[in-house]
């Protein structure tokens, strides 16, 4: 369904040229949940934002169920597919409401029934009708991370990309917002992209996962042998120990 | 386990406001010797708060009250400013999360640390040089010559948060309050932060407070565990015997975590009971 071939990202920092992304290639399958891990600098990021058409990037291919992302329109873009960010409190409008935020996207497609489709969304994300006239500020972070989800979904995409979606959440909510996705995953047959540098919440969600360092991919990794440590990459391996926790050895 | 260098006994924290008191840490009693001694918990926890109160960095309108904090068999209740400042970085100290936030940032490393050096150990110019690089280099920075004259938005997070542990270490404090020291670097990194701080412990026999809400990490890199939720101590235990947590808030915080050995189909989620803060 989403085709990489040769991803190139780089970003100009005064003269110099920094390579963020260097010829990352994957194919991700119609209804996959797929994770891209590595830690901070790593180009995990880039490589879910290039996707998405936020930022520039140079690629022998970048196609979406065969038709290349560039020839598309940014509304039809934007039906296709959706992101969730890490920082919920960043990334909803301050001054305006659940409904507002929800209801935008549905006017700048002319979608009618609005309001059936907002209801459906709120409730969707598990969230009450009572959440619908609150302002972000007036919602803890799950619930806001709710919100984005809706906002992300509330046009059906068929393709979800995820960035960092529970690293600023406790471990709780964290667990109620990774069941959420799995939930929708199925309800919503979504294609799904999951960036984080916890490799526990990738490992749960995803069935393969490219392990990215340096803007390489390291290796891609089914969830199975991630969590036996069978890695063919040393680098693997050594982002699995850290992750198993303190070692007093070695 | 054999002396104990903290005893805390009945600490509350609350905060009045207009609408009422909030109370954000509840009767929290617990020792600790020299060793490695966690704090988990969830955000609003109390779990830093405590660990402020214990320093006397409670703000305003903040109000302590206890039964006893003593420090090294000190009283540390009720003392003035100039009392605590005889205290505070020298023998007794803190690491925060966020290296971007506790270095003055128009201050050249060196100098942090070297100022460290000067208020609290009475060393002065060549000998504070001295310290600060030798510190430098306890905490793994591996050009400390280089470092020693950089300003802290040059170095990456990791680097900053070893300098940061430096700053805190070089006057060689018996207590270190650590809140949250590697909970934004990446796992290759944290790892090497927590070997510093575990040499640190064996080597020099200091007592660690080590507030976080990573379980796993506290598992693996503490002795003994407090678990703290609505401000209240909820359970203390062994950090290798986490997994056989009784409270069933504990157990819980570890269900709802996913697992890197073993495929869950749903995450735990947890449900809360206002029993237990009675």
């Amino acid at each position: 369904m989403i085709d990489v071939e040769n991803l190139n990202v780089t970003f100009k920092s005064g003269n110099a040229l920094m390579h963020a992304v260097r010829d990352v290639s994957f194919f991700v399958e119609e209804g996959e949940t797929f994770g891209i891990v590595g830690e901070s600098g790593s180009g995990k990021s880039s490589v879910l934002r290039a996707i998405a058409g936020l930022i520039e990037s140079t690629h022998s291919k970048l196609s979406i169920n065969g038709k290349p992302t560039s020839a598309r329109q940014a509304r039809e873009n934007s039906r296709l597919m959706q992101m969730v960010f890490q920082d919920p409190y960043g990334s909803l409008h301050p001054r305006h409401t659940v409904d507002s935020i929800l209801r935008e996207a549905l006017i700048i497609h002319s979608i009618d029934n609005q309001d059936k489709c907002i209801l459906k969304a709120i409730a969707d994300v598990g969230l009450g009708v009572e959440h619908r006239y609150r302002y972000p500020h007036q919602l803890s972070g799950g619930q806001r991370q709710r919100v984005a989800i809706a906002r992300a979904l509330i046009l059906s995409p068929p393709i979800l990309l995820l960035d960092e979606p529970t690293s600023a959440l406790d471990v709780s909510v964290q667990a109620e917002i990774l069941n959420l996705l799995g939930r929708l995953r199925e309800s919503y047959s979504l294609t799904n992209i999951l960036v984080s540098h916890d490799l526990a919440v990738v490992a749960h969600l995803c069935s393969r996962i490219a392990v990215m360092q340096f803007g390489r991919i390291v290796e891609v990794i089914s969830a199975e042998d991630l969590r036996r440590g069978k890695t063919k990459e040393a680098y693997t391996a050594e982002l699995i120990f850290a992750s198993r926790g303190f070692s007093r050895v070695s | 386990m054999s002396e104990i260098l903290l005893d805390v006994q009945d600490l509350n924290v609350s905060f009045p406001s207009q609408r009422g008191t909030t109370k954000a840490v509840r009767n929290a009693s617990f020792t600790l010797g020299r060793e490695r001694l966690g704090i988990v918990g969830e955000s609003g926890s109390g779990k830093s708060t405590m660990g402020r109160a214990i320093l006397g960095l409670t703000p305003s309108p903040g109000i302590v009250t206890a039964k006893k904090i003593t420090f090294n068999g000190e009283n540390l209740l009720g003392r003035s400013e100039a009392d605590w400042q005889l205290l505070r970085g020298r023998r007794m100290t803190m690491v925060m999360q966020d290296p971007k936030y506790s270095l003055n940032p128009v201050m050249k490393i060196g100098h942090q640390i070297g100022e460290t050096c000067r208020l609290n150990l009475g060393v002065t110019g060549q000998e504070a040089q001295r310290r600060s690089l030798a510190m430098l280099d306890a905490v793994k920075i591996r050009d400390p010559d280089r470092v020693y004259n950089l300003y802290p938005h040059e170095l990456s997070g990791g680097m900053g948060q070893r300098a940061m542990i430096a700053m805190m270490l070089v006057a060689e404090p018996d207590l270190l309050i650590a809140d949250e020291p590697t909970s934004a670097l990446d796992v290759t990194v944290q790892n090497e932060v927590l070997r510093i701080l575990d040499a640190l412990v064996r080597d020099r026999g200091m007592g660690l407070i080590f507030i976080s809400h990573n379980l796993t990490v506290v598992s693996s890199f503490c002795d003994r565990i407090l678990v703290m939720y609505g401000g209240k101590i909820l359970e203390e235990c062994k950090a290798k015997e986490l997994h056989h947590a009784k409270h069933p808030y504990t157990q819980a915080l570890i269900a709802a975590a996913p697992s890197l050995y073993e495929r869950r189909a749903e995450l735990a989620t947890v449900v809360r009971n206002p029993e237990w803060l009675k």
